[in-house]
Parts: C-alpha cells; sequence; structure tokens
C-alpha cells in the first residue's frame, strides 16, 4: 500500500550486503591510520609528542558536524516524504554524532592540558562543540520522552530541523563572544598548514571514522527494526485480548 | 487580526484572573538574582562586572520556566484541539499566545530589571540599555520558547525537557543581550549589539510562529 | 455545485502503532443527514471522527466535501464543522458566557451565545466560573459552543456521556433543529441517542486483519 507498511525487508537486503565491508573498511583504514599517526608522522616542533592527539580530535569534530547534518537531513525525509527508515536513521545517528561530539571535546580538554595547562578553555571552536553536544542531548531526551513512539520521533525531527537552522548562528554568536573576552595568546589548533606526512593519518582516520558510522548506523537501524516488530507484537497481543473480552461482552447483552 | 486579537484577549484575561502567574516569574527571578551575591560574595566590583550576565541569565531561566504552561494547559483541557479546528491559521494562533505570555512575563521582567541591576551596583549608564536589550531580546526568548512548549506536549517531564532544548537555543540572544550592555558599560557603542538582537527579533518573529504552528500540529495527530 | 453539501469518505485505512484500526471503511453524509458511528472499545470510532475532522491522517483512502479533498483546504474544511471531543475544554476561570463566546467569536462577529445557552438548559449559568460546573454542565457548555456559531457539519464524539435524561433529550432536539436547517451530524455513540433516519456505520465491520510484519 503506501511505504509507511513497507517492510524494510529490502533496506534489510541492502544493510547485509554493506555492513562488512563498512566493518572491514573501520578496520583496515583506523589500523592503517593508527600506525601512521602513532609511529610514522612526525612529533610537532612545537607540541612534540600531544600532537598525535589531533589524529582523534579533528576528525571525531569533522564527524560531530557530519552527524548533525545527517541528523538534519535525515529528519527533514522524515518530516517532508514520511519515510519510516527516515525516522529509524535520525533515531540511530544521534547518539553516534553525540558520542563522537563527546570525543571531540575530550580529546581537546586533552589536548588543551598540555597547551594551554588547563584543562578547559573557552576557545571559540570547543565551545561552539560544547553546544554542538547540548543539541544532541536535547534531540536525544525529547526522542524518548513519548510513550508514542512516532510522537517522539515528529517532535524530535522538527527540533533538529531548529538546532540544524541555529548552528550557524550559535557559531557566530560565539566567535563574536570569544573575541570580546578571550585573550589572544591562545594557540590555533591544527596550525596554519599542514604537512602530508601529517595530513595522511589525518584523512586516514577521517575516512575510517566515516566507515565506523555507517557500519554502527547499520546495526543502529537494524536494533531500531527489530524493536519495531516487538511492539507491533505487543501492541497485536493486547487488540486480541481486548477483541476477545468484547466478544464475550456482547454475548452477555445478546443474552439479556 | 481580528482573530488575533480574540485569542489575546482570552489569554490575558485567563491570566489576570489566574493572577499569580506573572507574579510568580517575577519573584523567581528576583530571587535567582539575589543569590548570586550570597554565592559570589558581597564586593561591590565584583558584583557590578557579572550584573548584565547574571540579569540576563536569570531573566533566560525565568521566561524558560514560565513557558512550559504556554500551550500545556490548553492541551490538557481540550482546547487546543478546538483551536487547531478553527478556520484560523495556526500560525495567529501561535504568534497571539506568544504576545499574551510575553506581555504577561517578559514586560514584569523588564520593569524589574533595573532595581535588581541597583543591588548588583550596576553603573547607572547601563540601565537604558539594559532595558533595551530586555526588550529586544525577551520577544524572542518568548518565540524560541513556543516551538519548545509545542513540541513537549504529551511528554514525559516536560519541564526539563524544555530546559534542554531550548536554553541552547537561547544562546545567541544571551550573548548579544550582554555584550550590548557590556560595550554601553565600557564606553562602547551598544548599537551594532542591538542591531544583531533585533536581526534575532525578526528572524524569530518570521520563523517560529510557522515552526510553532508545525509542532502543535503534529502534536495533535495521536 | 457547493449547495449539493456532501461529506464522505472513500476507502479509509487507519493503522497506528503498528496495527490496522480499521480498513476500506467508506461513508457519505448528505444535507440533513446523520451518521451514528458504533462499535466495541478501541474499534477505531474516536479515530475515524478525528480524520473526518482532518486531526488524523487517513492511511489510505480520502475524505472529500463535494469535490474537493479536506486535506487540500484545511481552514475551508474547518470552517464548516464543529468537533466535540472527549474534553470539554472549558477553563476553570472564565464563566460560562465568556466560555462558549470566545469559540463563538472566532466564527462569527456577533454570535447568540444567550440562545445556545438556553437550548441546553445553562442560561441561568451563564456568569458561574467554570470551575463549578458539573462534568455533565461543562459537557453541556462545550455543545453550545457548536449552536452558538452555526455551520454545517457537526462532528461529536460520545455527545451523551456524563449527560442526564433532559439534557440528552435537548442534544436530540439540537441535531433535530440542526438537520432540518439541513445540516449534518455525524457522531460516535455508546447510548441510544435518536437521530431518526440517520444511517448507522458498525465499525466492527471494517476490522482490518493484523498486518504479518516478519
Amino acid at each position: 500500500m503506501i511505504h509507511r507498511f513497507a517492510n524494510p525487508t529490502r533496506f534489510l537486503r541492502l544493510a547485509d550486503r554493506i555492513q562488512p565491508w563498512a566493518a572491514g573498511l573501520t578496520v583496515v583504514l583506523g589500523g592503517a591510520g593508527l600506525y601512521f599517526a602513532l609511529f610514522s608522522s612526525p612529533a610537532d616542533y612545537q607540541q612534540g609528542e600531544t600532537v598525535r592527539i589531533m589524529y582523534i580530535h579533528v576528525p571525531s569534530a569533522w564527524m560531530a558536524l557530519f552527524c548533525y547534518t545527517a541528523l538534519a537531513a535525515a529528519c527533514a525525509t522524515a518530516l517532508i516524504w514520511k519515510h519510516p527508515l527516515a525516522d529509524l536513521a535520525a533515531r540511530a545517528t544521534a547518539p553516534i554524532g553525540a558520542c563522537f561530539t563527546l570525543l571531540a571535546l575530550a580529546t581537546g580538554s586533552l589536548w588543551g592540558k598540555p597547551m594551554w595547562g588547563t584543562w578547559w578553555v573557552w576557545d571559540a571552536r570547543l565551545t561552539s562543540v560544547l553546544i554542538l553536544f547540548f543539541l544532541y542531548l536535547g534531540y536525544m531526551a525529547l526522542n524518548g520522552a513519548f510513550d508514542d513512539p512516532e510522537r517522539g520521533q515528529k517532535a524530535s525531527a522538527i527540533l533538529a530541523l531548529v538546532g540544524f537552522i541555529n548552528v550557524p548562528i550559535i557559531k557566530f554568536s560565539v566567535d563574536w563572544w570569544n573575541t570580546l573576552h578571550q585573550p589572544a595568546s591562545v594557540i590555533k589548533m591544527g596550525g596554519p598548514a599542514i604537512h602530508p606526512s601529517m595530513l595522511t593519518p589525518l584523512l586516514l582516520m577521517a575516512f575510517a571514522f566515516k566507515a565506523y558510522f555507517v557500519w554502527v548506523l547499520l546495526m543502529r537501524m537494524r536494533g531500531e527494526i527489530n524493536a519495531m516488530k516487538i511492539r507491533a507484537v505487543r501492541l497485536r497481543q493486547v487488540h486480541a485480548a481486548e477483541a476477545t473480552s468484547a466478544d464475550a461482552g456482547a454475548a452477555t447483552g445478546e443474552a439479556r | 487580526m481580528t482573530n488575533f486579537v480574540t485569542i489575546l484577549r482570552r489569554d490575558l484575561r485567563l491570566s489576570f484572573r489566574q493572577g499569580m502567574d506573572s507574579l510568580m516569574v517575577v519573584m523567581f527571578f528576583v530571587i535567582a538574582v539575589v543569590l548570586f551575591p550570597f554565592g559570589v560574595g558581597p564586593e561591590p566590583n565584583i558584583l557590578a562586572r557579572i550584573a548584565a550576565g547574571v540579569i540576563w541569565v536569570a531573566a533566560l531561566l525565568a521566561s524558560m520556566l514560565s513557558l512550559e504552561r504556554l500551550f500545556q494547559t490548553d492541551y490538557e483541557d481540550g482546547s487546543l484541539e478546538i483551536l487547531v479546528l478553527q478556520p484560523v491559521s495556526l500560525e495567529v494562533v501561535v504568534a497571539a499566545k506568544v504576545t499574551a505570555h510575553w506581555l504577561t512575563t517578559g514586560l514584569p521582567l523588564i520593569a524589574a530589571a533595573p532595581l535588581l541591576a541597583v543591588l548588583l551596583n550596576m553603573d547607572a549608564g547601563g540601565f537604558a540599555i539594559l532595558i533595551l536589550a530586555l526588550a529586544l531580546g525577551t520577544p524572542s526568548l518568548s518565540l524560541i520558547g513556543a516551538i519548545g512548549a509545542a513540541l513537549i506536549l504529551g511528554a514525559r517531564r516536560g519541564g526539563v525537557l524544555l530546559s534542554l532544548m531550548v536554553l541552547p537555543l537561547y544562546i545567541p540572544v544571551l550573548i548579544f543581550g550582554v555584550s550590548a550592555v557590556d560595550a554601553a558599560l565600557g564606553g562602547f557603542a551598544a548599537r551594532p549589539h542591538l542591531l544583531i538582537l533585533s536581526g534575532l527579533l525578526l528572524a524569530t518573529v518570521a520563523l517560529c510562529p510557522w515552526v510553532g504552528a508545525a509542532a502543535l500540529r503534529q502534536a495533535m495527530r495521536s | 455545485m457547493d449547495r449539493m453539501n456532501r461529506f464522505f469518505g472513500d476507502n479509509l485505512t487507519c493503522f497506528r502503532g503498528g496495527r490496522f484500526v480499521f480498513a476500506g471503511l467508506s461513508f457519505a453524509v448528505e444535507e440533513g443527514g446523520a451518521l451514528v458511528l458504533r462499535g466495541p472499545n478501541g474499534s477505531g470510532k474516536s479515530s475515524l471522527l478525528r480524520m473526518m475532522a482532518g486531526l488524523l491522517p487517513p492511511s489510505a483512502g480520502a475524505l472529500a466535501w463535494d469535490d474537493g479533498r479536506i486535506d487540500e483546504e484545511p481552514e475551508a474544511h474547518h470552517e464548516r464543522f464543529h468537533y466535540v471531543g472527549h474534553a470539554d475544554a472549558v477553563k476553570p476561570v472564565l464563566t460560562v458566557a465568556e466560555n462558549v463566546e470566545f469559540w463563538a467569536r472566532l466564527r462569527t462577529p456577533e454570535p447568540d451565545t444567550r440562545a445556545a445557552l438556553e437550548a441546553f438548559g445553562i442560561d441561568r449559568l451563564a456568569d458561574v466560573p467554570g470551575r463549578f460546573l458539573s462534568a455533565g454542565q461543562k459537557r453541556r457548555v462545550n455543545l453550545a459552543r457548536v449552536l452558538a456559531a452555526p455551520v454545517r457539519l457537526w462532528l461529536l464524539d460520545e455527545p451523551a456521556t456524563a449527560l442526564d435524561a433532559d439534557a440528552v433529550r435537548a442534544v436530540e432536539a439540537a441535531i433535530a433543529a440542526h438537520r432540518a436547517r439541513g445540516g449534518m451530524v455525524v457522531a460516535s455513540t455508546h447510548q441510544a441517542l435518536g437521530l431518526d433516519g440517520g444511517d448507522v456505520l458498525d465499525l466492527a465491520d471494517f476490522q482490518g486483519e493484523d498486518l504479518d510484519i516478519d
């Protein structure tokens, strides 16, 4: 009938085919990336060995933004075309994105300690990422706050889009705020130019993270589909019980 | 437009008859600000330095707390369902309800702000800009919060949820609201900050009723 | 074309929470007609009424007024009907008259609140705030809202709930008068509500089969 009722079998077949590749790519790219990052790339002349944190931190920060964009795209698809898989994809994307955001914050903090001497600096970028993390949390909280999961998905989809519109405004205002308050001595992360020996592991790690995202996303979506089936079975049981009691009620009514 | 006025008058009437609501918001605002000297010490210089930020943050929280009920009571007693089914565009309904909310909570906050600024030892030169910034900023807060208030309808733990969703979205208003006052106190031009606040207000006026109406529609679907 | 006034649904399906509530349901109401919805709990009477009001989009099928689908012009559709749901939407701090007048004013500039209150015998309560009313009185306030701003179609979800015998008769009289003027009524009801010559739609006849998900 309508795709709302469509069996997700086609998706599951596709997922079965993609998933091993995504997993394999994650391992291969991640392994190679880590080798280059930890052993073959040079230490920074200023930052020393701590620069190696960058190979986790920067791809995580990229993924934080990438996942939020993917989340917003999935939510827009869900709201406009009402495709049920888009709802599932959005729901599955959010925790992954939140984890990458948290990873970016944690590694940024670890990097900050030797560089700035404190665990946390209200640097414009870190602050924006922190707010992005809050946006993820708001999305996930709203998504899970309803007894009817469909309501949660629709409501949180609207929130995700509102948040997406807000991301550049927040970024702009935090930059503004930062220039007003921050002393200019902060060392910019990454530095002006990246040497190829550092770019290789960075890109490898970035692609490994993308592959990991696809892998986990498919797994989570599979989980969501199973949860949906279980819910449907439960509802059917309730309905069956209701129908038998109604029949019994009708029978006694006739007897009178 | 007549529908806008009809709904606005009804919401104002409801709010005045219930009475306590807007008074409580102002009381919260005052108490939240008064807590700060206890937290950071009564040093006049420190208080003067943080006055604008403290007042803004407290105003933000007060506005948000009162927003939880914006659609909730109408949702619970069935009024919202009927309101959605009137031959009135839902955007107008949202705009009217937000206006009523701002008149009953935003305005009292603005009126109370100079008093709190005195308590926090703020320089008198910043008062006018503080009031102006609040006048431009608090309607944006009400409008953004209205989206959140519409989204939490029927959710468990609506109030906490609302703060989690809405507070990150309030950050731009907070930043420019405070920086306008700080600029005025520091002898710089507050105009650019106020202009950006006006820009934010225009954007929220244009977008929020529309998004809020979409949120209400989907809340009615279940 | 417009004076024809025919409201109908074609092959409607309601799919909610992983199951079909009803499927393949069609109905039509003509000028002066009435449709009574019957069926056990959970058979979708309320869902069907919400669909007719446009609150719940049908999973399949379409609803139309004359030639126009209702989802294409929602505001034009809202113009045509009153919906009375389970909740009575009576504000505790507004008086009975204010409650009724607010709703009517959104549709007509000069509503006849007085006559609407009289029809349900609550005109003496006009100045009483809503918080003092009993459940039956609140229901009558909600029904008076329907009379205060005349429209062509009434969608009533269990209108007789909490009403005593006199009030039920008042509702029946109001419905009869409305139909005599060419109005239409769709009502779901457990109790016997006297609607002469109304069609009966038993939702138990349209129970959908369960979808095989695996």
